[in-house]
């Protein structure tokens, strides 16, 4: 770690973004969020993002360790609660990217109503969800994306609840941009980051991702190469797809692509018109802090 | 720093103490606020909602108080300062995140005008059950610091001081009115700009590199920054090291957890704002906070025209709690009388400075009605006879 050089210029863009003093991270063998975290740096290489105007907010699970791995500004909040917290920075920060990094139960369970209102008020921040159909932080225990009939720790009969569409509940709530990949699609995933971070307003990229130690051991799916071959058998790539023939069911066909794409105005350029349009020269409006 | 003469309402006015409040808060710098509404502190929102967008501030009225709580921290990372308001239930929902601005030592202001508990309970009346909330709500070992206005006036004139000590000690500060004083009309004399105190919020001068956001350079507080002035820092609510980074072990955590309680305990001496009157040689002492420090003051008055020797501590200052200052009334006082607003909480840490060396009673109260200076001035005979 320490004995690195110092005075070498990083090439590999994920060596950029990383605080490599805090590698090697707790995320398991085989585990899908690296991946998806490679992907982000490289797609941040290919925007004109400042690193320095970069924010990245994190709620907590594996996935939520994402803030802490980033060599920018960066906040590991609490559970379910990065979005909120997001709004603040982000109104704060008219100049900055806010990124939120996190798990499908943190954005879907605990998260879920500040996910809606925030999609709902447009603020602008890049949602990543990392969708392992699991809490993998708790030990594998059942999360509104867990399909029916697969097991984890809570439903050990296998799950029966109904399930969350995330693109199709994202895009109902207002979202600007939605897209769907498995971090087997790392190309198109990349594409779809470096769209989503280039984009104005609130955008969101749900990732499909692999926990070999508890999803898939647990459900007999095999390790994360089995987990890879079944993205890559499986899935379909249907951009502009409607979001409500996206859901998904145990080990299903996957419809992924760019689903969403329709820019508004956000909640800043919303608060900027009608404050201007009532209050004329005695609106004062917010320009960052000085 | 002064405050900015553009946005100081400079005058005399007839407000009540939520609108006071509002105005001491931009006074003091306050440019972003989150809520949910709830009586009974609404106003104090209202009055921001119509007020910031002239002042280059922003208003969001969040989707609950759990996201109130966490959204204006989010807001002064980004460098802004912001507050958070709310009552009873809304301050339950907030817990989780009084910790966490404790934790990562954001300088926060939490309102909460309190009403009658426990659950929904008396919405519109009012109560002083929050004062062990705020201190203990949050799990963990943790300070805070609470002040407790009396009138108006004091919404205004305290609310900027709550402002000023969470930058200078980066803990939330409780600003902890009840329902009485928010909606007591009153004068509140707002002075020009130039005579109000506000203290910025203090950057490191260290450059990226040769900074940590967590280290000690001197004193007791490690120095800020925001995001986005290139310093490339890291904030959790687990237990971390000087660059913010998780450590989780026992000796990290003995360290932490220490520093961020100290940094409060040590300086309980200056923190201590309070009101004392005759107490060397009384028969009995009043020790009160809030409105019913000033009802009681009414009963003191009566009893002393009675030709009773009562003196009165009125605590400002709620928490850290300051034992030497109670100890000190106990040394010249014959008894104690606590009055406040619930079935007995500060009377604990009373009793506890002040150990056998005088009796402590109690006068209290399930809340929504303020105690009757009757029943105060009743206490004072009973206890002096
Ligand atoms: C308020 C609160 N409740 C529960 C927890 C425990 N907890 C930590 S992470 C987690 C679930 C994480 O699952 P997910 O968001 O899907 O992320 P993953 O770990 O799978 O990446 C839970 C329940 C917590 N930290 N805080």
């Amino acid at each position: 770690m320490s004995d690195a050089p110092t005075n070498s210029t990083p090439t590999n863009p994920v060596e950029k973004l990383l605080r490599m003093e805090r590698i090697p991270h707790i995320w398991c063998p085989g585990c899908g969020v690296g991946t998806s975290v490679n992907c982000f740096a490289r797609a941040l290489d290919k925007t004109d993002i400042d690193y320095d105007n970069l924010h990245v907010v994190s709620g907590i699970g594996c996935t939520g360790r994402v803030a802490g791995y980033v060599n920018v500004d960066s906040f590991h909040t609490t559970h379910g609660r990065a979005i909120p917290f997001a709004t603040g920075l982000a109104i704060a920060r008219p100049e900055a990217k806010v990124v939120v990094y996190s798990g499908d139960g943190d954005l879907f369970a605990i998260g879920g109503n500040h996910l809606i209102h925030a999609a709902r008020r447009n603020i602008d921040m890049t949602v990543i969800c990392v969708n392992n159909f699991t809490y993998g932080m708790t030990g594998g225990q059942v999360t509104p994306t867990t399909p029916y009939s697969a097991k984890a720790t809570t439903t050990p009969y296998g799950n029966f609840e109904d399930t969350f569409n995330l693109p199709n509940l994202v895009e109902s709530c207002g979202a600007v941009y939605v897209a769907r990949w498995t971090v087997y699609h790392v190309r198109k995933l990349i594409k779809s980051m470096t769209k989503a971070l280039n984009t104005k307003g609130f955008s969101f990229i749900e990732v499909i991702a692999q926990c070999p130690t508890l999803y898939q051991r647990r459900n007999k799916l095999g390790d994360g190469v089995m987990a890879l071959q079944y993205y890559k058998e499986r899935s379909t790539v249907q951009n502009g797809a409607p979001t409500v023939d996206v859901g998904l069911d145990y080990q299903s066909d996957i419809i992924v692509g760019e689903f969403v794409d329709k820019p508004r105005p956000t909640f800043m350029d919303k608060y900027n018109t009608r404050m201007t349009e009532i209050l004329g020269n005695k609106f004062v409006p917010y320009e960052g802090v000085k | 720093m002064k405050a900015d003469p553009a946005a100081v309402a400079t005058g005399v006015h007839f407000i009540d103490g939520n609108e006071a409040c509002a105005e001491g808060a931009i006074a003091a710098g306050c440019r972003f606020a989150a809520g949910y509404p709830i009586t009974p502190s609404t106003e104090v929102v209202e009055h921001i909602a119509k007020r910031f967008p002239k002042l280059g501030g922003v208003f969001i009225q969040m989707e609950d108080e759990i996201a109130s709580s966490i959204c204006f921290q989010g807001a002064i990372w980004g460098g802004m300062k912001a507050m958070t308001v709310t009552s009873g239930p809304g301050l339950s929902l907030m817990m989780e995140h009084v910790g966490l601005a404790a934790m990562t030592e954001t300088p926060s202001v939490f309102v909460d005008v309190q009403r009658g508990g426990p659950s929904t309970g008396l919405p519109t009346l009012p109560g002083q059950q929050d004062v062990m909330q705020v201190r203990w709500g949050s799990h963990g070992d943790y300070e805070v610091i609470a002040l407790a206005p009396n009138s108006p006036q004091e919404c205004f004139d305290h609310i900027i001081t709550a402002f000023n000590l969470a930058e200078q000690y980066r803990v939330p500060v409780f600003f902890m009115m009840d329902e009485c004083i928010g909606h007591m009309l009153g004068k509140v004399r707002i002075p020009e700009a130039n005579q109000i105190d506000v203290r910025e919020r203090k950057f490191t001068e260290r450059p990226p590199g040769q900074y940590l956001p967590y280290e000690i350079y001197s004193g007791d507080q490690p120095e800020m920054v925001r995001a986005g002035m290139g310093y490339r820092i890291h904030t959790t609510g687990l237990t971390h090291d000087a660059r913010g980074y998780p450590e989780m072990n026992a000796q990290a955590q003995d360290k932490l957890i220490r520093r961020l309680c100290n940094k409060v305990l040590d300086h309980t001496e200056e923190l201590t704002l309070c009101e004392s009157d005759q107490i060397d040689g009384s028969d009995v002492t009043i020790i009160a906070y809030g409105i019913t420090a000033r009802v009681a003051a009414y009963a003191v008055e009566q009893a002393r025209q009675q030709g009773l020797k009562v003196g009165q501590l009125r605590l400002i200052t709620l928490w850290p709690f300051n034992d030497r200052l109670i100890r000190d009334v106990a040394q010249n006082t014959r008894s104690i009388i606590v009055a406040e607003m619930n079935l007995g909480q500060m009377v604990h840490e009373v009793r506890r400075a002040v150990g056998d060396k005088v009796p402590v009673h109690l006068i209290d109260s399930a809340g929504g009605a303020i105690i009757e200076p009757e029943t105060i001035l009743a206490k004072i005979k009973e206890v002096v006879s």
